[in-house]
């Protein structure tokens, strides 16, 4: 883990235990998790309990204790993007990922999840890679999508 | 600080501002019965046992005596078929969790509540919080607390700290109403002594994982 990156995301918040969810959440960016060794260093130079901290990090569904995959791939299960048929989206993805939703795969390419709503229902069914939003999928286009990633 | 003057059940109860229903009413010999709290803590205000009935400038409401200052010329009222209705629906949520707790079974039998309404969910936790708020507020230790949120939420000690803390404390268990916590305890431990994927959260389970490129 590179201490250095770390200690420079806790001094652009100057160290303020106020900022706690500020820096986990640029940890998650950089790092795309929360490794134990990030977060006992933050609660030292925070002064925060590593116990608060735990919490934090397993409270907020934005924030991995495990490794995740260079692409997150986030699929919506709404109840528009569902009777849409999201359902057959997320089961071609699964099938070229070979991922079930919350799991990452051996070559650390993919993460796979569910969410509830991504706010664009007018969309659906909508997926969600990297940030980037696609919509109005059908299950073939989510399978050419998917190839452009490495 | 001034005093201040009101009615629990009927009793004149004088209290100083500031302080909760439940210190006024205990201090006058009232009972009001509690789970989550706790007289060196903080009020957590979250077993919603200590529920009354307060009236105030002709509005009744209900609050929980623990968490709710008391206020002048209040009309409290710490008993009646509601209060009573809530605690007993309140206790057999509860005893779904610990149907063993003798803290709950003797609430059960004040309040008529039957154990068996709820279908048994034992968890053995019904995150009181008060071993939480005990080592963070009187020990400040802060070596165990909550994780995850929702249905999923319980407690968890912090392994590192836990493994040089805890051994010579142990103050948080006799505190449990449950005896859950020595279970997490344990479960800790035996976590450490052997890594499994059943918490990969903070034990070595992570580090034997690929390093993202």
């Amino acid at each position: 883990m590179d201490t250095a990156r770390i200690e420079s995301i806790i001094d652009s918040h100057d160290g303020e235990a106020s900022s706690l969810i500020q820096i986990l959440l640029d940890i998650q960016n950089e790092l795309h998790w929360l490794p134990a060794e990030a977060l006992q260093l933050v609660s030292e130079r925070l002064q925060v309990p590593m116990s608060r901290i735990q919490h934090t990090a397993t409270f907020y569904k934005a924030f991995s204790l495990v490794p995740k995959g260079r692409h997150e791939i986030n699929i919506c299960m709404g109840t528009a993007c569902h009777v849409r048929g999201a359902p057959r989206v997320l089961e071609v993805v699964q099938n070229i990922t070979g991922i079930q939703p919350g799991e990452t795969d051996p070559d650390m390419k993919f993460s796979l999840d569910t969410v509830n709503c991504l706010g664009c229902c007018a969309l659906g069914p909508v997926m969600e890679i990297d940030e980037q939003h696609l919509g109005k999928l059908v299950p073939d286009t989510a399978a050419e999508v998917l190839k452009k990633y490495e | 600080m001034s005093n201040v003057s009101l009615q629990i059940d009927g009793k004149a109860v004088s209290a100083k501002e500031g302080m909760t229903l439940l210190e006024a009413a205990r201090g006058a010999g009232i009972s009001i019965p509690t789970v989550c709290y706790h007289e060196k803590l903080e009020p957590f205000g979250g077993c919603r046992l200590c529920v009354v009935e307060v009236e105030a400038g002709g509005r009744k409401s209900l609050v929980a005596a623990c968490t709710h200052p008391v206020q002048q010329d209040q009309t409290v009222n710490t008993r009646s078929k509601q209060i009573d209705g809530i605690r007993k629906v309140l206790t057999e949520q509860l005893l779904a969790y610990a149907p063993e707790s003798e803290v709950l079974q003797a609430l059960a039998r004040e309040y008529k509540a039957d154990k068996d309404r709820f279908p048994r969910e034992p968890s053995f936790c019904i995150l009181c919080g008060l071993c939480v708020r005990y080592c963070a507020e009187v020990k400040q230790k802060y070596a165990v607390g909550f994780v995850d949120r929702g249905p999923s939420r319980e407690i968890s000690f912090v392994p590192e700290l836990a493994a040089t803390e805890c051994w010579d404390c142990k103050q948080c268990f006799p505190l449990c109403p449950t005896s859950a916590l020595q279970a997490a305890f344990v479960l800790t431990r035996s976590l450490r002594a052997s890594p499994s994927p059943a918490r990969p959260a903070l034990n070595k389970q992570v580090e034997t994982a690929p390093v993202p490129e």
